[in-house]
């Protein structure tokens, strides 16, 4: 110990405890932690692999080579498996055009291909995970009316009273929520796409999302109450209804009593 | 006295005896049932508004039954299951209960609220009617003050039925008559404080708003509709020109049978376009747009049209305030929401006044002028229609962005520089369409109409064969009369007075030039005798 003890003012002494003390706890947690099994680890290692062909491909020109982000694009970096497979599996991504936000269209990439994608995004940093069919059971789980109370408190500014979309500034929109799957609604809550917030599990709960997707479903299914629906946009289609079909018919009937008779 | 001319028409006339011995009914049915009305269906739009205010009568009566006008508020267990636990008011929820637990409810609400824009809408399209034929001439400068009375209180009515159900709507709308209030420059905030009895929302405006939709707005509209009609009965319709018809006769059917029959079938006809608008069409799906919670909103929240064109002046203000000795002048609500509607319904109000006193015309007219016989006039209630139109589209800005796919910031700036270019251009445009029309009819009443016939003469010239018209047609395309302009040269007039000089007669001249300095000259006889010495 003697002859230790002479070097423990070396200058190189702490880095070397240091050293060991990292190789001796990370060797513990190695052996402590049970191995993946080795099938699993390796699906997905290749998954991962395709998906960083893909995104070699088709992403990075935009979104960087390691995803980091340009001065076009953010970076992907920690944004999750669920915000992959909401922007691709949409069709948002890759973009038209990137003019003023993407849009929906047919995605261009088929599910297996957006696995690979998600897969590889999220292997970068940890973020939002793709919620799965089981969770996302609405018509056993959640409460419609409140669904309907949290719709009108968090989404309806911007989507609408009944969820056909809205105009935000500069040319840009929320989409209408009509005939998305629970699943895309779920991850948009969760991943905040373009304009939209974030809303993580302590603003609205797991159950409380899925109230509000309970509620959407029931509008989007709904039958029309009061007779043809008018877009549910409120009364700017009434007003026009008005002046085109419903004063057209009166001064059509004014006309037709004020024309003389030959 | 009856009981000869029973026997002599040999009906027996018991109960109408009885009745007349006891009202002198029959001297008053002799006297009216034959009084004559001019038939055109333009005259029929005021109808049109008659008609739908008595289908609101009806149904708002019927709404009455079910309505509970009070804020407290109560947990929702009816039929309706998106609904269902949730806290509401009881406005809302009796609203909610009369829509799907009322049998035939909701109908009822629809054609109420159908009724009430067709209201509006009627009003205004007999506005334009009575403005652009010079209607509103003397002497029935009353009744148009009377008929904006009536459009302005059709508005705030409308308003007032909009904001009842208490829904997520009408709660929105009326945050924002609210802050309109509160915009009045120093009473402002009072008067919103006593209007909601404390902070918005309160819990007494919906019974105070009920009492003034069900009762004191409507009392006021029947009662100016009554005058109103009373002086177009003790006035008498005005007619279009034409020949036979002038100041002092009027040419049309007689009130019984023929507008009996009309007016009768008509009031039906409206009805039933009503009942169809709302048996098919929703309107105002409240159980769509939820309770009224203050911290809620929905995009596109939009008021009915009527109010439309207020929204979108507000909308298209830029953010301009004032802070001055601890008070906050909110110009950007001040200007769109108060200034502006005050001058524009202002002017319409006296339009008839500054026109007769700008033409010197203090005549009795009864025969309506045709549009384009009065340009700038016409000119200008194009104008004044375009910047309401404007203002209505910016109204409805958002839903326009969505569904025609533009930037809500664009039609912002289309609608903030149009709402001052628009009118201007519609106003040349029209102006240049009227003088074009006249000038047509000049033509027409010198050379006849073109027959579509060509000739050719025999020195191979080709001509178009014009057919004279009738002396009738000429008559009225030369009946109407015409305004000089004030000359200004001068300062005796042609009476050899003293011309005013001062500021009132100086701005008297030039809106006379304005007005009456670009016309078409009608065809004088002279010019008549020289073109038939022609041809």
């Amino acid at each position: 110990m003697k002859r230790l003890s002479k070097y423990r003012r070396h200058p190189l002494a702490a880095a070397l405890v240091i050293g060991l003390g990292l190789l001796l706890v990370g060797s513990i947690y190695a052996f402590a932690t049970p191995a993946a099994p080795a099938e699993a680890s390796n699906a997905r290692n290749q998954a991962v692999q395709e998906g960083r062909q893909m995104f070699l491909k088709g992403c990075s020109s935009c979104h960087g080579l390691n995803a980091e982000g340009t001065k076009i694009a953010p970076s992907l970096i920690g944004v999750g498996a669920a915000s992959v497979d909401f922007q691709v599996g949409t069709g948002r991504m890759p973009m038209a055009d990137a003019s003023v936000q993407a849009m929906a269209k047919t995605p261009q990439y088929s599910p297996t291909e957006t696995m690979a994608l998600a897969e590889y995004i999220a292997s970068l940093a940890p973020g939002p995970a793709i919620p799965s069919q089981e969770s996302l059971n609405y018509s056993r789980d959640g409460n419609l009316a409140q669904g309907g109370a949290l719709f009108r408190t968090n989404c309806a500014m911007c989507h609408n009273f009944a969820g056909q979309g809205g105009a935000l500034s500069q040319g840009k929109y929320a989409a209408s929520l009509m005939g998305v799957p629970p699943q895309k609604i779920y991850e948009a809550m969760i991943t905040g796409p373009q304009s939209m917030p974030v809303f993580g599990d302590r603003s609205l709960t797991p159950l409380q999302k899925l109230s509000i997707i309970k509620w959407l479903k029931n509008a989007e299914n709904e039958k029309a109450q009061g007779g043809i629906a008018l877009g549910k946009v409120g009364p700017v289609t009434e007003g026009l209804l008005v002046w085109t079909l419903g004063l057209g018919l009166l001064i059509g009937a004014a006309v037709w009593l004020g024309a003389k008779s030959k | 006295m009856s009981d000869t001319q029973a026997t002599k028409s040999g009906i027996d006339n018991g109960a109408f005896d009885f009745l007349d011995e006891r009202t002198g009914i029959a001297k008053a049915l002799k006297n009216n049932l034959r009084k004559i009305f001019p038939d055109h269906w333009s005259f029929m739009l005021g109808e049109i508004a008659l008609y739908s205010f008595i289908i609101l009568l009806l149904s708002g009566t019927f709404l009455t039954f079910f309505f509970v006008p009070s804020q407290e508020e109560v947990i929702y267990h009816g039929s309706y299951a998106p609904l269902a636990g949730l806290q509401m008011s009881q406005a809302y929820a009796s609203t909610i209960d009369m829509s799907f637990d009322v049998r035939g409810g909701l109908l009822m609400r629809q054609i109420h609220h159908w009724a009430a824009l067709i209201f509006l809408a009627a009003m205004i399209v007999h506005l334009l009617r009575v403005f652009f034929t010079g209607a509103y001439r003397k002497p029935r400068e009353f009744n148009w003050l009377l008929g904006i009375g009536l459009l302005t209180l059709g508005i705030l009515e409308g308003f007032a039925g909009y904001s009842l159900p208490d829904d997520l709507l009408s709660g929105t709308g009326l945050r924002i008559a609210e802050a309109i209030v509160q915009a009045i420059p120093l009473v402002g905030t009072y008067l919103a404080f006593f209007l909601f009895g404390g902070p918005f929302p309160g819990h007494i405006f919906i019974s105070r708003l009920y009492t003034i939709h069900v009762l004191l707005i409507p009392a006021i509209i029947l009662a100016l509709i009554t005058v109103h009609l009373m002086l177009v009965w003790f006035q008498k319709h005005t007619q279009y020109p034409g020949p036979g018809r002038t100041e002092k006769n009027v040419v049309g059917y007689p009130l019984m049978p023929v507008y009996m029959a009309k007016a009768g079938g008509f009031f039906f006809i409206v009805f039933g376009i009503t009942a169809f608008l709302g048996a098919l069409f929703s309107i105002n799906p409240i159980w769509l747009y939820g309770p009224y919670n203050p911290s809620q909103i929905s995009a596109g929240s939009q008021p009915d049209f009527y109010m439309g064109w207020l929204d979108g002046l507000v909308r298209m203000a830029p953010n301009l305030e004032t802070h001055a000795f601890g008070h906050t002048i909110s110009w950007n609500i001040l200007i769109p929401a108060l200034i502006v509607p005050g001058i524009f319904f202002t002017g319409l109000a006296l339009f008839p006044f500054l026109e007769s006193w700008v033409n010197g015309d203090k005549n009795e007219h009864h025969l309506l002028e045709r549009p384009r016989n009065a340009p700038t006039r016409t000119a200008l209630g194009v104008g004044g229609l375009t910047f309401m139109i404007v203002a209505l589209i910016n109204g409805g800005n958002d839903i326009i962005a969505t569904h025609f796919g533009l930037s809500i910031n664009q039609i912002m700036w289309f609608s903030r520089i149009g709402i001052f270019l628009l009118p201007v251009i519609s106003f040349l445009i029209t102006k240049r369409i009227c003088l074009g029309l006249a000038h047509k009819d000049r033509d027409t009443v010198l050379h006849g109409r073109e027959s579509g016939r060509l000739v050719m003469l025999p020195n191979g010239e080709y001509i178009e064969v014009h057919e004279q018209i009738s002396a009738d047609e000429k008559w009225t395309l030369t009946q109407h009369k015409q305004y000089d302009v004030i000359a200004g040269q001068t300062n005796v007039d042609s009476n050899g007075l003293q011309r005013a000089t001062g500021i009132k007669g100086r701005t008297r001249r030039a809106l006379s030039k304005w007005m009456y300095g670009e016309q078409v000259a009608k065809p004088t006889t002279a010019d008549l005798e020289i073109e038939s010495g022609e041809h």
